[in-house]
């Protein structure tokens, strides 16, 4: 059994070990430039706090940005996408029946009678 | 007999056996002290792990593995005085079967590991881990059994401790909700795979799945029992648009659960590819049929997805990403069945399609249980699901990071993880069935990635908040338990051409291979 066997898709291959080696190139000239930086950086001083031209630092809490805030622009995007499929989970079991049923009819319908 | 020789011959029955004895004995155990408890299950959930690999090991080196409950020969199926009819309750474990009993085993063990932390701080720990094991034993049912009727048996059984383990946190009467939504659904689909064994029985006196698929004629009537059944476990499964069940069970469910509830819904998933393939094969219209299981896949995937993106609930979230995952499972075997009858199509991709697939159901298992174990570790850690809430995790939970890093990854198909293997098998494929259908696959998989890049930022990134200031990292068990998943994502992920031909392949010939299933049933008869 060989492991580092590539994945045959039928249509191209896949090879993750040959994948790994490039990476880890990659990785190692990375580091051998940042290797070349400035080393000047000292712990516990003034140049961990950040840097906001002189203004105060908000509370900590203030200056994440919370989850609500991400892909608000893909959401108004597709907002007449949402405001047909969010109102359609209900929460409300006897409408889930009603879509289970329903399903199954239109199902029925297309195997049974129509093929 | 040595220990051996009674393993391998009955290990299809110790694999119901055991889980269902551990759950029994698992109040007593807890009356002596909650100490004996955890050794008692851990221990038997390693036994039932044990066995469940010693039978997959037996079956992909010796073939299919019968086991007739009740005959004088664990492999003596039919009966000489019984009219050629197998009427005893048969378990036949073929290759597929073998896959699952695989994915239940290793998940089951991490979970459980990872509850022994998890629910400690909780009461009534004894009918947690009665219901784990009832879960369990259902699960090893449903993907072992030979018999339709026993596979509905099992199918309650599982239905039955699932939403008892739903509703075990309460919360405020949310857990409770959520359970009996996902009973009453389930429910009303196990009255519809009643419905039809009651239409296979009354039309060829059989149970047996072997003997059902050998006299399936295709009538009006197994048509209508297919759609029942079709139906039915593609709701237990989750799939759109009939998933609506599956964000709140699996928000309120206890993450640990919530891990395992991922492969109770592969086990209806199972059960569906085994109606599919191996009642019906080319009997029916595989056109049709193919179709419709392709098209609950992609919309699977594409409302799973978006409406995954919005959700700050981040169990609710996840949810709507398995969603997704499972029309991917859908669309791969969906694409294989549409090929069915042509045996062209079927060599030139649709076998890798199912492959595909297939393979995705186990790296599916894999790493969105790492994912919902992580989450269950900030809950347990923060108290808070609400990702609003979150913030400057990653400079206190460290390895939980690095665990949701990976997790994040393979179920966004990055190289090297093992969702990218599956999901790579599938596109390519499913491109040479049709491009539309690989082109909404790939986008699905960047909306993915975009979904928890946005989860992860809330969680881990930015500074360390005043209010998470004490928190530590998750205890060791439940870093354990996530490190097992964690650790076969990436080596199944780096190692995937070996998966494929040992148990991916089987699994897949084991499918679109009726006449074997019949055959390792009823031999000639």
């Amino acid at each position: 059994m060989d492991l580092t066997a590539p994945v045959l898709t039928g249509y191209g291959i896949w090879s993750p070990v040959a994948w790994l080696v490039a990476f880890v190139a990659v990785v190692v000239i990375v580091y051998l430039f940042w290797k070349t930086g400035e080393s000047s950086y000292k712990k516990g001083t003034e140049l961990e706090r950040p840097y906001l031209s002189g203004n105060v630092e908000p509370e900590k809490g203030d200056v994440h940005i919370r989850a609500s805030h991400l892909y608000w622009g893909f959401l108004q995007a597709l907002k007449g996408y949402y405001d047909v499929l969010v109102p359609v989970h209900t929460g409300v079991l006897t409408d889930y029946m009603i879509w289970f049923v329903a399903v199954t009819a239109g199902v029925l319908i297309i195997v049974g009678v129509l093929s | 007999m040595t220990i051996t020789d009674f393993l391998f011959t009955n290990a299809p029955a110790l694999l119901v056996a055991i889980p269902l004895f551990a759950a029994f004995i698992c109040p007593i155990a807890g009356k002596i002290s909650s100490k004996v408890r955890n050794l008692w299950v851990m221990g038997m959930m390693l036994v039932t792990a044990a066995v469940a690999f010693i039978l997959a090991y037996r079956v992909f080196v010796t073939g299919p593995v019968l086991y007739v409950f009740g005959a004088a020969a664990a492999n003596f199926a039919i009966p000489l005085d019984s009219g050629g009819i197998p009427i005893r309750i048969i378990f036949t474990v073929d290759a597929m079967s073998a896959f699952m009993d695989i994915i239940c085993a290793i998940v089951g063990v991490s979970v459980l590991l990872y509850s022994l932390s998890s629910e400690s701080r909780n009461s009534g720990l004894e009918g947690y881990y009665t219901l784990f094991f009832l879960m369990i034993a259902g699960v090893f049912g449903m993907v072992s059994t030979g018999d339709i009727f026993n596979f509905f048996v099992f199918l309650e059984i599982l239905s039955l401790a699932s939403a008892g383990m739903i509703a075990y946190r309460i919360d405020g009467g949310l857990a409770v909700e959520a359970a009996l939504k996902y009973f009453i659904l389930s429910t009303l689909g196990a009255i519809f795979v009643l419905f039809a064994i009651g239409i296979y029985y009354g039309q060829y006196d059989a149970l047996n799945i072997a003997m059902i698929a050998q006299r399936m004629q295709f009538t009006m009537l197994d048509k209508i029992a297919l759609v029942l059944l079709v139906a039915a476990l593609a709701m237990k499964c989750g799939a759109v648009p009939l998933h609506f069940w599956t964000p709140d069970a699996y928000s309120l469910a206890p993450s640990s659960v919530t891990a395992f509830l991922v492969v109770a819904s592969q086990a209806s998933l199972y059960g569906l590819f085994r109606v599919i393939f191996t009642m019906y094969n080319v009997t029916m219209n595989c056109v049709t049929v193919g179709w419709i299981i392709i098209i609950f896949g992609v919309l699977s995937m594409v409302v799973g997805v978006t409406m995954a993106i919005p959700q700050k609930d981040v169990k609710r979230l996840m949810a709507y990403h398995a969603i997704s995952q499972t029309g991917y499972m859908l669309l791969g075997v969906g694409v294989g069945l549409a090929v069915l009858g042509n045996t062209e199509l079927t060599s030139a991709f649709g076998f890798m399609a199912m492959e595909g697939g297939i393979f995705h159901i186990f790296n599916h298992a894999m790493y969105k249980g790492l994912l919902f174990l992580t989450a269950g570790a900030i809950f347990y850690r923060i108290g808070t699901r609400d990702l609003n809430k979150m913030g400057g995790l990653g400079h206190t939970m460290k390895y939980t990071m690095i665990f949701f890093m990976i997790g994040a990854l393979a179920i966004a198909g990055i190289p090297p993880f093992n969702g990218f293997a599956s999901k790579l098998m599938i596109y390519e494929s499913v491109y040479l069935f049709n491009p539309l259908l690989a082109i909404i696959a790939m986008v699905v998989s960047i909306l993915t990635l975009a979904s928890f890049v946005k989860v992860f930022h809330s969680i881990f990134m930015g500074p360390k908040l005043p209010e998470y200031a004490d928190v530590k990292e998750a205890p060791l068990p439940m870093l354990i338990g996530m490190g097992i998943l964690a650790a076969i994502v990436i080596l199944f992920g780096l190692f995937p051409q070996p998966v494929v031909d040992i148990i991916v392949a089987p699994a897949a010939h084991a499918l679109i291979d009726q006449g074997g299933y019949i055959a390792s049933v009823l031999g000639g008869a």
